[in-house]
């Protein structure tokens, strides 16, 4: 530790608002997460096929730090190895990534600051929206003052990222071939972290009639329309479930 | 120039990743910006984008359980389904306790697999 440039000043009067850089390192801390850990594992498992798919480290890298959303990952490693052209790997890609948005839009009311918050800190903040981000700070952020939490955002965000990237990186050096068993547990992982998750980080009864819609609609739109049936999944599933707890809460009018 | 020219470059998986990966996934997050910016945050038309979102999330759920990438595939599908039961039955009786859910339907799906390779 060294000395502080300006003397520090142990007993701010209360009601200071606590500096960005300090709700950034609060983020920081927090990442040490289970979250974290859970999708350092579904990485450890991505970077095994990876290396089986045949893609170079580098390659492995520049998806996991540039992509950052773990499905759409998986669909541009196929096209990548299937040899597919820019146009219909981009369009494969982009249909695996709209969830993205109405996350997103969900998240913005959240860490805006109206009349403060700049539109390029909300373009930086989300490029750090991706499930498990997303779902954690969905659940813990309203708990923070206002100014706190666009930068606690990116503070959890590129945290928990960066670790993943370093990890992404070990194991695809380190470890040949998983056994199949491992494999196959790491790939679990993920979808039942979610599930729990997702019903924690649920506020009211129409998050959680949502959850239930989407999936039971998400396997039947995958069969009978391929290619956009996440996005109808979260219309039809999203649309009945507000309209449902709706008319519930409002009756019809 | 021809694919086959293309894909023998060592640059051209990078650009596939740039234009195809990077930019086909960050477009969403920059329009979820500009669209989310006009959202009141205790208005109605919010309810119902996390709806949406939410429902999208849990439609990913179901198919990374249902139809599984990789080796998990290999599972007989009640086995997932029943793994992922305890361990969402877990989280409760843990008092929504995250690790407990995550663990026990591990656990579950580890006995079971086992299981089924001895008896296979």
């Amino acid at each position: 530790m060294t000395v502080p440039e300006r003397p520090e000043q142990p007993d701010s009067p209360p009601g200071t608002p606590v500096p960005g850089r300090v709700w950034m390192l609060r983020g920081a801390r927090a990442a040490i997460s289970i979250p974290a850990f859970i999708l350092t594992a579904a990485f450890v498992g991505y970077a095994g096929l990876a290396r089986e798919t045949g893609l170079t480290l580098a390659e492995t890298l520049a998806m996991t730090g540039l992509v950052w959303a773990l499905p759409s990952i998986v669909v541009l490693t196929g096209a990548l190895s299937s040899g597919m052209g820019l146009l219909p790997a981009g369009l494969a890609v982009a249909l695996a990534s709209v969830r993205l948005m109405p996350m997103t839009m969900a998240l913005m009311p959240l860490i805006k600051v109206p009349g403060k918050t700049r539109n390029w800190q909300l373009l930086v903040a989300s490029h750090f929206v991706a499930v498990t981000a997303w779902v954690y700070a969905m659940k813990h952020l309203p708990d923070l003052p206002r100014e706190g939490r666009l930068p606690f955002f990116v503070g959890f965000g590129g945290s928990v990222s960066s670790f993943v990237f370093c990890m992404t990186a070990i194991a695809y050096l380190l470890v040949e071939r998983l056994p199949d068993i491992v494999a196959g547990a790491l790939f679990l992982l993920t979808p039942v972290y979610f599930l729990c998750s997702l019903w924690g980080a649920s506020r009211l009864n129409a998050d959680r009639v949502a959850m239930v819609a989407g999936l039971a609609l998400g396997p039947l739109f995958f069969i009978y329309f391929p290619g956009l049936d996440l996005l109808w999944t979260g219309l039809a599933g999203g649309t009945l479930a507000y309209v449902g707890t709706r008319l519930y809460r409002r009756g019809l009018a | 120039m021809t694919d086959a020219l293309l894909t023998e470059t060592w640059w051209w998986p990078f650009v596939m990743i740039l234009v195809a990966g990077w930019f086909a996934t960050d477009v969403w997050r920059w329009l979820g910006v500009f669209a989310g910016g006009r959202l009141r945050e205790d208005g109605e038309l919010l309810i119902w984008v996390r709806c949406v979102a939410t429902a999208l999330v849990a439609g990913v759920i179901s198919k990374l359980i249902l139809f599984p990438q990789g080796i998990l595939a290999e599972t007989p599908i009640w086995l997932r389904l029943a793994a992922t039961g305890v361990g969402f039955a877990a989280f409760f009786a843990a008092r929504q306790r995250v690790v407990v859910g995550v663990l026990s339907a591990e656990a579950f799906l580890l006995c079971g697999w086992l299981a089924l390779d001895r008896l296979g």
